[in-house]
């Protein structure tokens, strides 16, 4: 069996008396869309968090690529789209900027780009076609646009896990069928691809997998399992109308 | 008098000129800072740390020892106790900082009251920048230096810090020890913005230039010319002023940085007030058309 790209066992995370994570285990394989789903305080953005080492859970383990999450990070393998409500958009950055940070890891303490650095930053630019806007100030883009140039981060970056929280949050349907063909070319190459979301109309088109989250996993498996009726009850609840939570 | 007698005159006095080397280096730091403080929203952080090091002031005066130390030492105490606070009561962060400043500054105007030294209080409140001594343009010097260094070496970690603190995570960087030193060199630049504005307005020096650069451009690499360059002039501009005026230095010093700065409010060519009014105006024109086109 191959290593699993991502690995979760067990994983508790708690701020003080509330818990957002109770043994919370999971396992990707290596160049698969998962579709994360979960309502409000499902502890998606906790997951998220604990993976990219800004909450160190008091209980589990994970592990990316069999390595160590702590040694994968500093590997370069992880990388992060936030929410678009994190981001703050009048940030005096260009897309390129944005975009030259996902290197940062691997240059000198400068953080000088090198010439390698440069053409991978316009090669990540060019695979999410953001190249002729490398010079905007990232809030003069779209909300799609918005959400390719932090994909291109990770692009740029190397990285072999890329976690998008909410990417299709305030997107209109046409970028989110750009966003969604993107992801799926990642996944040809390799990478492993989670995404949260509460857009299940996008799930099949989206993703290979499907994990219903509410503090714990409630199921992991292929989609059209995942958007069972009983399935989505139990995710969301007894307030389920329509698809969207 | 001519142009050039008002800009000669005041040279040709020793206090003067290192008044102004002093005014510059400290202007310069202090812009470069703010840079990062207002993008990080750190402003009323910058206030809390330049009143708490009053009483280490006092205290490193008191036992000889380099007044930036002290500085450092109850910058840093601020910033602790301000997030024990907030971390351990249900105080908010804009009550748990208010409550820790006041109280730091207060212990500070205390220490001074009962230690007997040759140092007015009124220097320390609001700077004595004629008064600046040869000792005293070389540890400001050096401190600037420092400060500039380390700022320059770390600037694009802190521009990532600021940015996106998580993405560092996610690199493998320690976004928590980048804060800290920044909170550190906010420390140190205190005192040497200290004997140019005083204790009270080092926040100024600390805020304007930052906030000025960033209604200016939307590139980062230009705020961190553009406001050390504004917050010079106008500094100079300052102390001449009050050379000329024979007024508070550094009171006509954050003065003319705080007009420059509303200049730029209204009259930037890119986030000015004329600006955005003029395309709200555009906005409402076209809006009346188009409105039920926009809504699926």
């Amino acid at each position: 069996m191959t290593t699993p790209a991502l690995e979760i066992d067990n994983v508790s995370v708690s701020y003080g008396e509330v818990a957002a994570l109770t043994g919370c285990t999971l396992s990707l394989a290596p160049g698969q869309v998962t579709g994360l789903i979960g309502m409000n305080g499902s502890g998606k953005s906790t997951l998220f968090k604990s993976i990219m080492g800004v909450v160190a859970p008091q209980m589990g383990t994970i592990r990316v690529d069999g390595a160590d999450a702590a040694k994968a990070r500093r590997a370069q393998r992880v990388s992060y789209v936030p929410q678009s409500e994190d981001v703050d958009w009048d940030f005096p950055l260009s897309v390129w900027d944005v975009v030259m940070m996902g290197r940062y890891g691997l240059m000198g303490p400068m953080r000088r780009p090198s010439r390698a650095d440069r053409a991978a930053v316009e090669e990540a630019l060019e695979r999410v076609e953001l190249a002729d806007l490398a010079g905007r100030q990232i809030g003069q883009l779209s909300g799609g646009q918005r959400k390719r140039a932090f994909v291109a981060r990770g692009i740029a970056q190397g990285a072999s896990l890329m976690l998008l929280d909410e990417p299709f949050a305030g997107v209109d349907k046409r970028s989110e069928r750009t966003i969604i063909a993107l992801l799926r070319d990642l996944a040809a190459d390799g990478r492993t691809v989670l995404v949260s979301t509460h857009d299940l109309h996008a799930l099949p088109s989206l993703a290979d997998e499907a994990i219903l989250l509410l503090r714990r996993v409630l199921y992991q498996g292929d989609v059209a399992g995942a958007l069972e009726p009983e399935n989505l009850t139990r995710a969301f609840g007894l307030a389920l109308g329509g698809g969207a939570a | 008098m001519s142009v050039i007698d008002i800009i000669v005159e005041p040279l040709q006095y020793d206090f003067m000129v290192r008044a102004l080397i002093v005014t510059v280096m400290a202007a310069v730091v202090c812009a470069l800072l703010s840079c990062w403080l207002v993008l990080v929203g750190w402003s009323l952080m910058g206030d809390a740390v330049s009143h708490a090091v009053l009483p280490g002031v006092v205290l490193a005066y008191v036992i000889g020892a380099p007044f930036a130390l002290g500085a450092l030492g109850f910058g840093v105490l601020a910033v602790v106790l301000i997030g024990v606070l907030r971390g351990t009561s249900r105080i908010k962060e804009d009550a748990a900082i208010g409550i820790v400043f006041t109280t730091l500054f207060a212990l500070g105007l205390v220490l001074v009251s009962v230690i007997p030294s040759q140092t007015d209080l009124s220097h320390i409140l609001f700077g004595n920048i004629l008064g600046v001594s040869t000792s005293d343009l070389w540890q400001i010097g050096i401190l600037a230096l420092v400060a500039l260094a380390v700022l320059l070496f770390k600037s694009r970690d802190f521009t990532l810090f600021a940015f996106d603190p998580v993405h560092a995570h996610g690199i493998g960087l320690n976004p928590k020890r980048l804060g800290w030193l920044l909170l550190g060199l906010l420390a140190v630049v205190c005192v040497v913005a200290l004997q140019v504005v005083g204790v009270i307005l080092v926040v100024a020096l600390l805020i304007i230039p930052g906030a000025t650069a960033y209604l200016l451009t939307d590139k980062f690499t230009h705020m961190l010319w553009i406001a050390p360059l504004m917050s010079s002039v106008t500094a100079v501009i300052g102390i001449y002023l009050s050379y000329w005026f024979d007024a508070s230095s550094g009171g006509l010093v954050v003065v003319t940085q705080g007009v420059a700065f509303a200049l730029v409010y209204v009259f930037s060519p890119r986030h000015g007030l004329l600006r955005t009014w003029r395309q709200a105006g555009r906005v409402r024109n076209n809006g009346a058309g188009q409105h039920s086109s926009n809504h699926e």
